[in-house]
């Protein structure tokens, strides 16, 4: 999360009250009718006069050294308008920043975006072409000479740690242990974080059980491939149109990159085609800008499925040891994790997220976890969606079930026994607030979908979830217009159209306005100050905090209005249900005005009226999600089918009921996805094999049933509407509920990631051997 | 190479266009004709995005040929609304939120009324595996299906 939390940070007190329009399902939404049409423009439908067409040079080996690189035939040839390598780029010194829920390091950003020494995967980009066709662009890239050196290279997390394996950074000494190595090793970072004694609570136990967990990296499967388009004018700025989370964060590693004032960087986000947390970071977007720098042309660069897959962000493969120690009562004494992650070619995976989440559903005395931060011949890890934490709830929700199991406990009610709740000590550091954990178990312990019977070689499981809610720079304007309508104008990046259509009810509701009278849209870099990205279930989170704080300036700015026409003072004038209103009886018969009227004064009164907020959204409410599964096994092939699904969480509020099942819908189904299917395969070359959607199979419709979701609502206090982040937990549980639910089916226990046909089949196979020694 | 002249009615109008002739049908009707509602997500025809009708078939227009389009029909996602009037499947779109990122959803339109043409009354699972080859990541599908049965519904007439 990079950031400590500042006192200085805003939130707004959660006040129950009568909703009107907050918490309904409007038909209409400002991004539909152009989804559906075809109009809606995405960065790849983005045209500029002029234009070349850029393709990136990418490594076609895991490790290996560049001895020289030799551009001169490709620039030679005609149409070719510009040739850059990692000579375009300045070097840049170790420097951090927060890059949605991860971090990134300038001098390891600069050599991903273009190799410099060395290349570090398969995919990584050497150089890049801007050509008048994409034809002599690809043309010119066979051109291109790289004279490599080829090492050896190690992709598996647990191969990369050890002492033999083959070395990525020669100046990495692992952060974190004392004292400090004197060797270089992959493992960047070994960290630790302990509440109590594990000691200690392991001797209370009645049963321990420890297991050993391995998940394979995934993508977040976004269907619109990274596109960029940029154009560098004369006078040293640049423009660009790129498919982000965040622009403004573009804009700034753009400018820190190529050593811009950021004042000279424009950057728009366009519609955006899925993200999922895999487009945080820059990728074509610098290449673009020095390409049309040097050619003197606008520039567009759209990556091919494979270009995504082997060069931008999947998540983590990880190894994951779980200890849990119980009384006999189901109590848990103590909790321990060993947690290895693979950050991939440069330091910086989700470890710290993966830290913060492993055990925080729980109500725990004693804790300790360990993790390490790897590298190894993969495209650097990108967040996806709640990064980290599908791996260890894996874990951690794996052995709670064995431990019910063998305790003869139910599965929520040993959930409920050691609930997270508010006033829970973490163990790396707060303790929680209000938090709707318990209601969220209670409720789905009621829930009818548990006394559905079930068949042979059927089985249920169940498995929770907790993800956290990023507050951060967020800034709005909004903008009481003429006809007495108004629009909102804010800094993310709106993936789904859910919070344009969410900001727009707030408006409503706070101004008593109709809902139709707000349009919403989101700014480009020059419209408002700096907006941290759409990350950590922020967007509507904290945007409401900055639709709210902006109408309440406007309502300000409206009664100032009429106190000026009335001649009396502005705290004599409140505001309700759409109108300026006296405040009392005692202070004067005045007409209320509405907001068309207020306009209409407005210049003589003051100016035009709008809105602000450039806050620093102090972090959210948690959430929590428990999900049920039922899956049926086939004992010949091995696969895997989900009958039926059922997801319960906590949204704080539900501004917008139905885009927030929507939201579960997804996230259940991508963890679906990743749990059955998903995984990056390498030959023994550390050649990525399945880079496309034919051999990476992402769920289709076919592949699951009707979901059915309740929305729980124990409001966050520290937000308005009490609104909590929801897009993140629903993917946490797929795993473990699945794994749980073949445990039930078919008595075996699934600990390595995809639970595919191959491998169930092989551990049913191992059941029945042990079954027949017996 | 020399461009190859072809001639097509798309969309209901009759339009000509000069292709490369190793140019795809998608890149013909994005770069050639700024049909850009037609998505491209893979360019191997695993995804869908791309899908438009030819002479009525259902195609990932990033396998066919611009050049292959001489002669024939061709129905995108532009020419699925009436004017303002939108197609009974667009506005079930909308108001089952069968959308979110939005990139698929041309594909997954243009896939929809494909099958209602062949199929008026599709249970659950025929949707289902009709739409197979369009891949979503936002919705998981669920409100798609939903939203392709109520269209059916609506089209049926009843």
């Amino acid at each position: 999360m990079g950031r400590a939390p500042s006192p200085w940070a805003t939130s707004i007190k959660y006040e129950e009250k009568d909703l009107k329009i907050v918490g309904g399902n409007p038909s209409e939404r400002a991004d539909a009718a152009d989804k559906v049409t075809g109009k809606a423009r995405y960065t790849a439908d983005y045209n500029l006069p002029g234009q070349l067409i850029g393709k990136v040079l990418r490594s076609p080996h895991a490790h290996a050294n560049i001895r020289s690189i030799d551009t001169s035939a490709a620039e030679a040839l005609t149409g070719v308008k510009a040739v850059v390598t990692c000579a375009d780029f300045p070097d840049m010194a170790v420097e951090h920043a927060a890059s949605g829920e991860l971090m990134v390091n300038f001098r390891d950003v600069t050599r991903n975006v273009m190799a410099r020494e060395k290349v570090y995967y398969d995919g990584h980009p050497v150089a890049a072409v801007a050509a008048t066709s994409e034809a002599i662009a690809l043309r010119a890239l066979k051109l291109i000479k790289v004279d490599y050196e080829v090492l050896p290279h190690v992709i598996d997390v647990v191969e990369a740690m050890k002492p033999d394996a083959p070395v990525l950074h020669d100046d990495q000494f692992t952060k974190g242990v004392e004292p400090a190595p004197d060797k270089p090793s992959n493992i960047a970072l070994r960290m630790e974080s302990k509440l109590g004694d594990v000691e200690e609570g392991f001797n209370q136990a009645d049963l321990i059980i420890e297991r050993e967990f391995n998940t394979k990296p995934s993508h977040q499967g976004y269907i619109e491939p990274q596109a960029s388009v940029a154009t560098y004018t004369d006078g040293g700025q640049a423009e660009i149109w790129t498919s982000t989370q965040g622009h403004f964060v573009m804009r700034a590693q753009v400018a820190k990159l190529l050593q811009m004032d950021v004042s000279k960087v424009k950057v728009t986000a366009p519609e955006l085609g899925g993200g999922f947390g895999g487009k945080n970071n820059v990728y074509l977007e610098p290449l673009a800008v020095i390409l049309s720098r040097k050619s003197s042309r606008p520039v567009k660069m759209i990556m091919t499925r494979g270009e995504v897959f082997r060069a931008t962000g999947p998540t983590s493969g990880t190894n994951v040891e779980i200890k849990i120690g119980a009384t006999k009562d189901g109590k848990i004494t103590a909790a321990q994790a060993v947690m290895k992650y693979q950050a991939g070619a440069f330091a910086g995976s989700s470890l710290p997220l993966a830290a913060i989440t492993v055990f925080t559903r729980y109500d725990l005395e004693n804790v300790l976890v360990t993790g390490y931060d790897v590298t190894s011949n993969r495209p650097k890890v990108a967040a996806y969606r709640a990064p980290g934490a599908p791996m260890v709830a894996f874990g951690v929700e794996s052995v709670i079930d064995e431990i019910a199991r063998a305790l003869e406990i139910d599965p929520i009610e040993i959930r409920l026994l050691n609930a997270a709740k508010e006033g829970t000590q973490t163990h790396f550091g707060p303790q929680l607030g209000r938090v709707g954990y318990i209601e969220t178990l209670e409720a789905t312990r009621d829930h009818p979908n548990l006394n559905i019977p079930l068949s042979p070689n059927q089985g249920r499981g169940i498995a929770t979830g907790f993800w956290f809610t990023l507050g951060a720079e967020t800034s709005a304007t909004l903008n009481i217009n003429e006809d007495g309508t108004a629009s909102l104008i804010f800094g993310t990046v709106d993936v789904t159209g859910g919070s344009r259509a969410a900001f727009a009810m707030i408006v409503a509701e706070e101004l008593g306005i109709p809902y139709e009278n707000v349009r919403t849209m989101s700014g480009d870099t020059s419209a408002l100050g700096f907006n941290f990205m759409t990350a950590g279930s922020r967007g509507t989170a904290a945007g409401t905090t900055a639709a709210v704080k902006a109408s309440r300036d406007a309502i300000t700015r409206m009664c100032e209005v009429a106190a000026r026409k009335w001649e009396i003072d502005v705290d004599q004038v409140e505001w309700q249900d759409g109108h300026a209103r006296p405040a009392g009886a005692n202070v004067g018969n005045f007409e209320p005005m509405s907001v068309a009227q207020i306009v209409k004064e407005a210049v003589w009164f003051g100016g035009t009226i709008a809105g602000h907020a450039e806050i620093n959204v102090a972090n959210g409410g948690p959430g929590f999600g428990a999900h049920v599964v039922d899956v049926e096994v086939d004992r010949q092939t091995g696969l895997v089918k989900v009958l039926r699904y059922t997801i319960i969480q906590d949204a704080g509020k539900a501004v917008f009921p139905d885009f927030v099942k929507g939201q579960f819908h997804g996230g259940a189904v991508q963890g679906i996805g990743m749990a059955l299917n998903e995984e990056y395969i390498y030959d023994s070359n550390g050649v990525m094999e399945n880079p496309g959607f034919l051999d990476y199979r992402i769920p289709v419709a076919s592949d699951v049933p009707m979901i059915d979701t309740e929305i729980v609502e124990v409001p966050h206090p520290g937000n308005p509407y009490g609104v909590r982040g929801v897009g993140e937990v629903p993917i946490i549980p797929p795993l473990a509920a699945i794994s749980n639910a073949i445990h039930d089916a078919v008595g075996i226990r699934m600990r390595d990631h995809p639970m595919s046909p191959p491998k169930v089949l092989k551990e049913l196979d191992d059941a029945e051997q042990a079954e027949a020694a017996e | 190479m020399a461009r190859q002249y072809v001639t097509a009615n798309i969309n209901g109008e009759e339009i000509d266009f000069l292709c490369d002739p190793s140019q795809t049908l998608l890149d013909v009707l994005r770069d050639e004709l700024q049909l850009t509602g037609t998505k491209e997500g893979c360019g191997t025809g695993d995804c869908g995005a791309c899908s438009v009708t030819l002479d009525g078939v259902l195609v990932c227009s990033c396998l066919v040929l611009g050049a292959e389009a001489e002669g024939k029909t061709v129905e995108t996602i532009e020419g699925m609304a009436d004017g303002d009037e939108l197609h009974p499947l667009q506005r079930k779109f909308i108001d089952h939120i069968a959308l979110q990122c939005g990139i698929c959803t041309p594909g997954l339109l243009v896939a929809s009324r494909s099958l209602l043409e062949h199929n008026p009354n599709p249970s659950e699972t025929e949707v289902r595996y009709w739409l197979a080859g369009n891949l979503c990541r936002c919705t998981g599908y669920q409100n798609i299906v939903t939203a392709v049965i109520d269209a059916a519904k609506e089209m049926r007439g009843n």
